[in-house]
């Protein structure tokens, strides 16, 4: 377990290593942000000025370099357009993210297994094609779609709840939560409901033909066969070995709702870490392009790396395997 | 007796305060790059600053300058003006407005490391003559001091020394300033607090030396980027005024009850420059047949802007043959007139310059910077083509574009110019007609040099008698028309939406003045 650590460690650096190649390189062809720093009228002597201290005339190794080094210790220099340290920025974004991902998170998990569950007990009964439908629109629909016609239906023509914003937040510490205040949870519902269809489609979709693929297995028949109850058979024996992939893909999926929050916040106006890259890319900022890059790959390969001990955890096979091969 | 005293007093109280708590939500693209005036060159940023601080001359709802935090100016010398402040004005933490605090922020302004040092050219020095009296040094006479001013605000001497602020933040290096997210200025609003890219608050000034026009209370501004969710929110009644509102949707706002928009021309030319160099960008032929006046005016005649206005800019745009629109000092009519619309008389210019079969070039925009930009690229090109010409169009973020302007990687290409803070002709010249070299020429076109342009610009530059001043500025653009250096399309609309309980004036520069703004019921 132990070397299967320190392994996984080693390759994360040098998958971090990688991406922030990529970062920096890419945004080498971005264009150039000193047209949006000086006055229309700047003159090119003004222009070049700005450059130079910049640092964008220095050769590319230097600047990735300086680069690395810097974003070791957590210092990305600072946003080229608001004048502030980017990591105080990322902090201050962090927990818009976190809160909208971890509530639509939630509510793929608490939505997607009981209707999965639903559709694989009752395969054939209207609710289940209703249901399967409604999953095909779900996944089919772009999400900005689904999030403007949210807006649409909820905001404008029934006044229920705000089109954007995070409503009134409460700083606890350095951490501003919305869950505190009436508005801030009225704010939470259509950003979260849009990002996690996706996700909920997605589980339910699996949870529905993991459990039919388990209920046909012949531990569940001679279960059956012995008299234990529906009850006990469906939610004890069944879900636990349905859960073990459903977990799995959940976390591997949980970095794509990272990713996807970028629309969500775009279309919400959320004040999140996907809304400040998009203004960041806009501007050609890219001391933050680069910074959520690397913090983006950083949650990815951590969730990554966790997934993996978890099944190692939760699946006694692999444990067995793991320890005999060992000898 | 004593119960009824009370009830209505308590009756009175209850109007008071009811009757004044006039809050306005007002949305925009994107937040400010903030608070410090002095920190960047952002018209947006710079309106919004505008509530907070005061400069010593302010433009009104009618681009007229006016006196704002300096009552009287008089030129003593060619390069010495004295001002005279007015007295009685604080600043919002209850300092008192003076002498030091004009010499300490006009300084701050120009120092070399400030990106606002372009705004005010030409101040060699501030000198304090008295409390309420400064006088400005400059490097030679500047017609336009008072123009440059009003885009130059004034802190608070001991505050900014307070808080280590005296020296001017870039947004390109340094430490973040305490100015970047705290002000303290004389104007009509306080900042009451700011959340960068969610909310910014701001309340009225009870203590501000000028009779409020407006009768708010409190602005709430939201950046919300979205186009279709700043939309959303004004019918929805979650806001009460967005800038901008998209053009496509003012038939849904019109339609809509209790909103309303707001379209007016505005001041910014939308213009085409033309590469005079020797050789095309991206060509099929050999040299540049663009250095042809009458290829030149082969594109001018090809090009339908009637039709572009009424289909692609919705019939808003006021289609011109001038570089600066009519607001902006200099123009006249005469400049106004274009090159109408002729596809057969570009083709057989176009042959007579030697190019029957036209040739291919570039044809750059940007496609998130000007209003429709894209959309009108994408008409033109296709209009060029029918006059026989081959266009590559090149569309890309402004990031990319300006990129290429600068470098001079461009054939034909699509800016945009205001002439902001100035209003002034002399900007077009001096930035987009001079010959490229020290501070003129950033724009100019490729090749472009006319030896009587450029001393007519320098002319214009120092002198100080408006009508001398006028007539060489005219007679310079009209020599640029004819040299069809730009080729002019038209002045972009101006598009705000508000709720019907909102009155503000639309000025020409695109700029919300919410001093000016009132909230009825």
């Amino acid at each position: 377990m132990l070397g299967f650590l320190i392994r996984r460690i080693i390759q994360s650096v040098f998958v971090m290593l990688a991406v922030a190649l990529i970062a920096f390189m890419m945004f080498r062809f971005m264009g150039d942000p000193v047209n949006s720093m000086v006055a229309e009228t700047a003159t090119t002597e003004e222009r070049d000025a700005v450059r130079e201290r910049l640092g964008l005339d220095q050769p590319l190794y230097v600047q990735y370099g300086r680069f690395v080094a810097r974003a070791a210790t957590g210092d990305f220099g600072l946003s080229w357009r608001n004048a502030r340290p980017v990591s105080t920025l990322l902090a201050e974004r962090f927990p818009a993210t976190a809160e909208l991902v971890l509530v639509a998170a939630g509510l793929s998990l608490v939505l997607g297994i009981p209707l999965g569950i639903l559709t694989a007990l009752r395969p054939h009964s209207v609710s289940t094609q209703a249901l399967q439908l409604m999953s095909l629109v779900g996944i089919s629909l772009p999400t900005f779609v689904t999030g403007i016609l949210l807006i649409l239906i909820f905001s404008v023509w029934l006044g229920w709840l705000p089109s954007f914003g995070r409503g009134t937040v409460v700083d606890v510490g350095w951490w501003s939560t919305g869950f505190l205040t009436l508005s801030g949870l009225k704010a939470l519902i259509l950003p979260s409901v849009m990002l996690c269809l996706f996700q909920l489609t997605l589980i339910m979709r699996l949870v529905r033909s993991e459990m039919m693929e388990v209920l046909r297995t012949d531990y569940i028949k001679f279960a059956k066969a012995r008299g234990l109850t529906n009850r006990s058979i469906h939610f004890h024996h069944a879900l636990k070995n349905t859960l073990i992939p459903v977990i799995t893909i959940f976390g591997l999926q949980l970095g794509g709702l990272i990713a996807f929050a970028i629309i969500t916040e775009t279309v919400f106006q959320w004040p999140g870490m996907g809304a400040l890259f998009i203004q960041a890319v806009s501007f050609g900022d890219v001391p933050v392009m680069a910074a959520y890059l690397v913090l983006v790959s950083l949650i990815f390969v951590i969730i990554n790396t966790t997934v993996d001990l978890l099944y190692a955890v939760l699946d006694p096979r692999l444990r067995v395997e793991g320890a005999r091969a060992a000898h | 007796m004593l119960r009824h005293l009370m009830m209505t007093a308590a009756a009175a109280t209850l109007f008071a305060t009811g009757a004044s708590a006039e809050t306005l939500r007002f949305a925009t693209a994107r937040d400010v790059y903030g608070l410090d005036p002095h920190a960047v060159t952002d018209s947006f940023t710079n309106i919004f600053t505008h509530h907070i601080y005061e400069p010593l001359v302010r433009y009104d709802a009618e681009l007229k300058i006016e006196p704002a935090l300096a009552t009287a100016w008089e030129v003593i010398e060619p390069t010495r003006v004295r001002f005279t402040l007015r007295d009685g004005v604080t600043f919002h933490g209850g300092e008192t407005f003076g002498a030091d605090d004009v010499q300490v922020s006009l300084m701050r302004a120009v120092d070399p490391k400030s990106p606002l040092r372009g705004n005010l050219p030409g101040l060699k020095a501030v000198e304090i003559v008295d409390d309420l009296t400064v006088d400005l040094i400059l490097e030679g006479p500047t017609p336009l001091l008072n123009n440059y001013l009003t885009n130059i605000f004034i802190l608070d001497k001991g505050w900014l020394e307070a808080n280590n602020a005296v020296a001017p933040i870039d947004a390109s290096q340094g430490e973040e300033g305490h100015t970047t997210n705290n002000a303290n200025g004389t104007g009509p609003f306080v900042l009451e607090s700011r959340r960068p890219d969610a909310l910014n608050v701001l309340v009225a000034n009870a203590a501000w030396w000028d009779t409020p026009v407006h009768n708010l209370t409190r602005i709430e501004h939201t950046p919300i980027g979205s186009d279709a969710t700043r939309v959303a929110a004004l019918l929805s009644g979650e806001i009460d005024l967005i800038e901008p509102a998209p053009l496509q949707d003012a038939g849904r706002i019109e339609a809509a009850e209790g909103v309303r928009m707001l379209q007016n021309p505005g001041l910014r030319s939308i213009m085409m420059g033309i590469n005079m160099g020797d050789s095309l960008v991206d060509g099929n032929v050999d040299g540049n047949p663009l250095k042809d006046l009458r290829v030149r005016q082969a594109l001018y005649h090809a090009i339908n802007m009637d039709l572009i206005r009424d289909r692609i800019m919705r019939g808003k745009s006021r289609v011109t043959g001038s570089l600066i629109a009519p607001e902006v000092n200099g123009y006249t009519e005469e400049m106004d007139a274009r090159l109408p619309y002729d596809p057969e008389r570009a083709k057989a210019l176009l042959a007579e310059a030697g190019y029957p079969d036209g040739f291919a070039f570039n044809l750059n925009c940007p496609n998130d910077r000007y209003v429709n930009d894209e959309g009108i690229c994408q008409a033109m090109a296709a209009m060029l083509a029918q006059a026989g010409l081959e266009p590559r169009l090149v569309t890309e973020p402004r990031q990319m574009h300006f990129q290429k302007v600068d470098n001079r990687q461009v054939d034909v290409f699509m800016l945009g110019w205001a002439t902001l803070p100035m209003l002034d002709g002399f900007s077009v010249l001096s930035a987009m007609l001079a010959t490229p070299g020290g501070e003129y020429g950033t724009f100019t076109p490729a090749g472009y040099s006319n030896p009587r342009v450029d001393e007519l610009t320098k002319a214009v530059a120092t002198e100080v008698d408006p009508e001398k001043r006028n007539a060489m500025m005219i007679e310079a653009l009209m020599l640029a028309k004819d040299d069809v250096a730009w080729l002019p399309l038209h002045q972009q609309p101006l598009s705000w939406a508000a709720r019907d309980t909102v009155e503000v004036p639309q000025a020409a520069d695109d700029l919300v003045r919410l001093w000016y703004a009132r909230v009825t019921k």
